[in-house]
């Protein structure tokens, strides 16, 4: 559960061509963008954020070269050492006869290592909740947080996402990392949520 | 946009000095090699070397050129638009088709008719009649079958390619097309690129490397051969078009390509390498397990066998080194395929390779263990180069760089990976 309580300046708009002018120009302004949600995947955004190249492919060239020499050093032990078998008269390293399942073992370690550690990262697994800036942001708007600091003047910060194009804009104090559990105790309308 | 690209005199000056030096290998062959000469088991092991290395860089060669044209007819049909920023590039080297063509089919003729039984062993009539396997065969690997079907392929790719260029370069004086005169435009691409598409499918991704090249081990046979060849050339023709693509860009020419067709192509080069490797893999494995004897053979006349390493043994590893491994580690990363420099010295060194592995397809069943890879060989490689890059700019300088009222222009520009 890292991150703690922060209070965001959240605002949201209802098209791309406004967001990434906006995203650029509170970048540009010296705010802090937490994060923005967006109902399907946005090309370019990552890079109109500055968010650094994710190392998930890194993660899974590690994953792969392990699947790789488990491969190998299992099958090569249990062939020459363990039970060695005289298959076809064939060699007992039988190189060749090893490579597909090398192949398997190299695509499956990789596969199941970066779905891991992209839920990782994403901080996604059962029974996790995060706070939802915008209910509307899995939908049709794209939702904007911005972090505040001690010294950040929200009304500012409301007033530049207004001039920015945003459509609502509201302040919310959110626990900003993940927990297990239930959102609320009592189901509530997101109208009577605090801060909306 | 109506600026015409004038080549540079350094680039007239390779082109030809690399034909010259080419020249001067064919004529230093001609006379020291006298193939004219009939070689029987061992004896004028070098006439057979003439014709074995023009075979192989003229096979080679022309499938690396003629896959510019797949590429071309495959991204049409799947109504690709990334490829348009330099399809022209492809285009011209597409157009080199019929040069090589009629080259390949001189040689093959020769080799043909000269009864070069040294190269193809089928052509040897007694040692047919008195083998069931060739006999079988027979209706296949004869001298009427093979230069008609090699005549006409080479004239289908020659005939459907000129046709999907014509189209390309009457579109520029079209003018703007609307849509719906886009969409037919479009439709008639499709047609003719699937026709090409079908011809291609039944000769280099079938027939061709069977006859041309399978057949010198005339006894053999393996039903991945082809897609192996296929694989080969056509990585090949990726990289020769990226080189073209990154020569043309540091000429200040292509001005909408960017990283991202860079990108695009690097991952034609890095998928296909792999794509190469499955399939020589496939090949070796299969052959390798069930242990036939009669298909064993064309191993043992590479690697060798565990007593007596084969005289290819070396160069048959070193082209899994190549053609698989640099690719595969060093294109890997999204960096490699968006750096310049390394995309061409990729695209060098995979060329190179795969001269390399047809080098190993057609030496051992020809020249057995006196094969050597001397200025000889090099210097027609060096010829075959050279026309190719006389071809490829002649066309660019004749024709504009873009096609500029291509329907996909605007997808091409604002192409994003």
């Amino acid at each position: 559960m890292a991150g703690g309580i922060k209070k965001f300046v959240v605002g949201s708009f209802d098209d791309e061509k406004v967001l990434f002018p906006a995203v650029k120009n509170v970048r540009k302004a010296g705010y802090k963008i937490h994060d923005v949600y967006t109902p399907f995947p946005v090309h370019g955004l990552d890079h109109a954020m500055g968010i650094r190249e994710t190392s998930l492919h890194t993660a899974g060239f590690i994953y792969a070269i392990t699947g790789t020499t488990t491969a190998l050093t299992f099958m090569s032990w249990v062939f020459t050492k363990d039970w060695p078998l005289n298959i076809g008269g064939k060699p007992n390293f039988a190189l060749p006869a090893w490579i597909p399942i090398t192949f398997e073992l190299t695509v499956l370690f990789s596969a199941v290592g970066m779905v891991l550690t992209f839920c990782y990262l994403c901080n996604l697994a059962p029974f996790v909740k995060k706070h939802h800036f915008h209910p509307r942001a899995t939908d049709d708007l794209f939702v904007m947080a911005i972090e505040c600091t001690d010294k950040t003047n929200d009304a500012e910060v409301q007033a530049f996402l207004q001039s920015a194009g945003a459509q609502e804009i509201n302040v919310q104090v959110a626990e900003t990392g993940w927990w297990i559990g239930r959102y609320h105790k009592e189901q509530k309308l997101y109208k009577e949520e605090k801060g909306y | 946009m109506d600026h015409q690209f004038q080549l540079p005199g350094s680039y007239k000056k390779w082109t030809y000095g690399l034909i010259a030096v080419g020249l001067v290998a064919l004529l230093y062959g001609v006379f020291k090699f006298q193939p004219w000469i009939h070689s029987h088991h061992g004896s004028h092991v070098e006439s057979t070397r003439f014709w074995a290395v023009l075979l192989q860089n003229s096979t080679f060669f022309l499938l690396v050129v003629n896959a510019a044209m797949f590429f071309i007819c495959v991204t049409t049909m799947a109504m690709a638009g990334w490829v348009v920023a330099f399809r022209r590039v492809s285009e011209a080297i597409s157009s080199v088709v019929p040069i090589l063509g009629i080259l390949t089919f001189v040689i093959l003729m020769a080799i043909v008719f000269g009864s070069r039984t040294d190269i193809y062993h089928w052509l040897d009539k007694e040692a047919v009649a008195n083998d069931p396997i060739l006999k079988g065969k027979s209706g296949f690997l004869s001298v009427p079958f093979f230069t008609i079907w090699s005549f006409c392929t080479i004239f289908l790719w020659w005939f459907l390619g000129k046709k999907m260029r014509s189209m390309s370069l009457e579109s520029d004086k079209q003018g703007h097309m609307d849509y719906e005169t886009g969409k037919k435009w479009v439709w008639k691409n499709t047609v003719w690129a699937s026709l090409y598409s079908v011809v291609f499918t039944l000769t280099v991704a079938s027939t061709i490397p069977w006859l041309w090249i399978m057949s010198i081990d005339a006894h053999w046979y393996s039903t991945m051969f082809s897609w192996y060849t296929f694989a080969s050339t056509f990585v090949s023709g990726m990289s020769l078009i990226a080189l073209f693509v990154i020569y043309l860009k540091n000429r200040g020419q292509l001005e909408y390509v960017t990283d991202e067709h860079l990108h695009d192509l690097g991952k034609f080069m890095f998928a296909f390498s792999v794509f190469w490797t499955y399939l020589w893999f496939s090949q070796y494995m299969l052959i390798w397990y069930s242990n036939q004897p009669e298909e064993t053979k064309y191993f043992i006349e590479r690697i060798g066998t565990h007593e007596k390493a084969g005289p290819y043994k070396g160069i048959f590893f070193f082209n899994l080194i190549i053609n698989f491994l640099c690719p595969l580690l060093i294109l890997m990363k999204k960096g490699a395929k968006r750096n310049w420099t390394l995309v061409t010295v990729m695209a060098v060194l995979i060329i190179f390779g795969h001269w390399i592995d047809f080098f190993q397809m057609v030496m051992p069943g020809t020249l057995h263990e006196h094969f050597e890879l001397m200025p000889f060989e090099f210097g027609v490689a060096c010829l075959f180069v050279g026309l190719i890059m006389w071809g490829t700019g002649r066309y660019l300088s004749k024709n504009p760089m873009l096609p500029k009222n291509h329907p996909f222009l605007k997808e091409s520009m604002i192409h994003h990976t």
